[in-house]
């Protein structure tokens, strides 16, 4: 066999690898019943795979072929081992008989297999940042050294996270199945959350200019994708569209020097109009649903700013009406607190400042940064300059992040002297 | 699989209840043991004395030392507990789920460890 026929089939091997190892891994932790022996399986499968197709080609089905060889494998080698423990002896013979047959891998099962990994990995057992960790891991196939430079740990931190969360399924016996209908709505929030966090994850470190932080946020995207097409619950498609139509300004929200750029100040012409137009088709597609929630309203709210050619032509009577929905699916103070800031662009800022002034009473969000900058621009608009600069000051003293502290210290010092 | 539930509930809610109130959730918890005893996933259930009852034993050093109390004064206490039979996580969390006393305090799920079947255990060490 010649150098070429092997490295061609290398390169086969590596672009199957790249579209159906994560396939194959979900369809055997069904099979096998086990997380670790469906790796070391998926990771035989391909070793034979690179032996194997330069010497028979490559399968018709390469899928069934991997699934069903690292199957095999996982069997053999429970049977080689049974010799030193007779209790695999049965394990095996129970796992040939009940994964034969071949529908066990078609591609219905397997599509099945996946939405399996994706809501055990996201299971409400599970803290919050193992699961990112896991669905990363498991369902995205990204390294650990991966994972823990994009949140900024390090990579044993990361593996121990898995390690127990492997363990945890085994152990505490998590299923591995997609929830029942009644259970659906509970779950599918816990995996949006995941995926929104994930996505957030890399949108707010995007000025850290690190790449790698930003491809998490693509990686939340391409799993938005993934979740429409396996579930195209209407939540899911709202959070894909919110995810798309605020990446669609990714390259104008900061200046070329890295300093924030408020929506109303962004050249729109920098907007990303290929992502903007399937947001808002998956907006419409989840709104005529009749079963509308948060994420939606969200992208339904981005959709509106998307839509504007320019800061002045936004429609912020609609904006206003979206948060008035908003605020009733989650009436948090944050949610209210943008509510009082479109009011504001609605109604002109002494309207806005009332109602900003309300929350601030109530002591909500006394400790939230953006609550006191957005108070302090309200008033530089009034021209209240002495207030607009103790608003401006106090959310300077709570804001952690260094663009927006530069933004404030910009506004500050652009405020007129202490005239009044 | 076997899970334990163990309810944990500050008993000064407990003790708030009016007689109806707490004889009302006395009755629903039992018709539903008696529920779960038919289904097969019931294997025991024992209510616990109140907290000032309890004593913590311990042996330092071959000393045996009784102190009063629980081994971890917290505001909520386990007032009961169920050992049930479970498909897995899923069915132990939706009969958890529905024990009145999981709208009141807390129901903590704890796989049983099974000491038999040591060849999973094997396999992923």
């Amino acid at each position: 066999m010649s150098e070429d026929v092997t490295k061609q089939v290398r390169e086969v091997v590596d672009a199957v690898y790249r579209s159906e190892s994560r396939h194959v891994l979900a369809t055997l932790i069904r099979l096998l019943g086990d997380f670790n022996a469906a790796e070391e399986a998926l990771h035989d499968a391909f070793t034979v795979a690179v032996e194997q197709w330069s010497r028979d080609g490559v399968p018709a089905n390469p899928r069934a072929w991997l699934v069903s060889t690292g199957r095999f494998k996982a069997i053999d080698g429970m049977r080689r081992r049974a010799r030193f423990d007779a209790s695999l002896t049965e394990l095996a013979q129970q796992l040939e008989s009940s994964t034969s047959e071949a529908k066990e891998w078609d591609d219905e099962s397997v599509e099945d297999d996946r939405l399996r990994l994706i809501f055990t990995c996201c299971h409400p057992a599970l803290s919050p940042e193992v699961q990112v960790a896991m669905t990363l891991r498991e369902v995205c196939g990204l390294t650990t050294e991966e994972i823990a430079r994009a949140f900024l740990t390090t990579p044993p931190t990361v593996a121990q996270r898995i390690v127990r969360a492997k363990r945890k399924i085994r152990d505490a016996r998590i299923p591995y199945e997609v929830p029942s209908e009644k259970d659906l709505p509970d779950r599918l929030d816990a995996v949006l959350r995941v995926v929104y966090l994930v996505f957030n994850e890399g949108y707010s470190a995007s000025s850290g200019g690190s790449l790698t932080r930003h491809d998490l946020s693509a990686e939340a995207i391409r799993l938005g994708r993934l979740l429409i097409e396996l579930l195209p619950e209407p939540e899911a498609l709202g959070l894909l569209a919110l995810m798309l139509l605020h990446d669609s300004r990714r390259s104008a929200r900061t200046s070329p020097t890295g300093e924030l750029v408020l929506l109303e100040d962004q050249d729109r012409s920098l907007w990303n109009r290929d992502q903007i137009t399937k947001g808002v088709s998956l907006v419409e597609r989840s709104l005529s649903s009749r079963r509308v929630g948060p994420y939606t309203l969200q992208a339904a709210i981005a959709a509106v700013h998307a839509e504007a050619p320019i800061a002045a032509a936004t429609d912020w009577s609609q904006i206003v009406g979206l948060y008035e929905l908003l605020f009733q699916a989650d009436p948090s103070p944050v949610v209210e607190l943008n509510r009082a800031v479109a009011v504001a662009m609605r109604d002109g800022p002494l309207a806005g400042l009332t109602l900003i002034d309300a929350i601030l009473a109530r002591s909500d969000l006394e400790n939230y940064h953006l609550a006191h900058a957005a108070r302090a621009d309200l008033c530089r608009r009034l021209g209240r300059t002495a207030e607009a600069r103790a608003s401006y000051e106090r959310a300077l003293g709570l804001t952690k992040q260094e663009p927006e502290r530069r933004f404030l210290e910009r506004r500050l010092s652009a405020l007129p002297d202490k005239t009044c | 699989m076997k899970y334990l539930l163990m309810c944990c509930t500050e008993e000064k809610k407990l003790t708030a209840l009016s007689k109806s109130e707490s004889d009302a959730l006395m009755d629903e918890t039992s018709a539903y043991c008696g529920a779960l005893r038919k289904s097969g996933h019931l294997i025991v259930a024992e209510p616990l004395e109140p907290v000032q009852m309890a004593m913590t034993v311990r042996v330092r050093n071959g000393k045996v030392s009784v102190t009063d109390g629980p081994f971890a004064e917290t505001k909520e206490q386990i007032g009961g507990f169920f050992l049930i039979n479970a498909r897995d996580l899923n069915e132990a969390i939706q009969v958890a789920s529905r024990f009145p006393s999981a709208r009141i305090g807390s129901i903590e799920v704890r796989p049983v460890r099974e000491l038999q079947g040591s060849h999973r255990a094997a396999a992923a060490s």
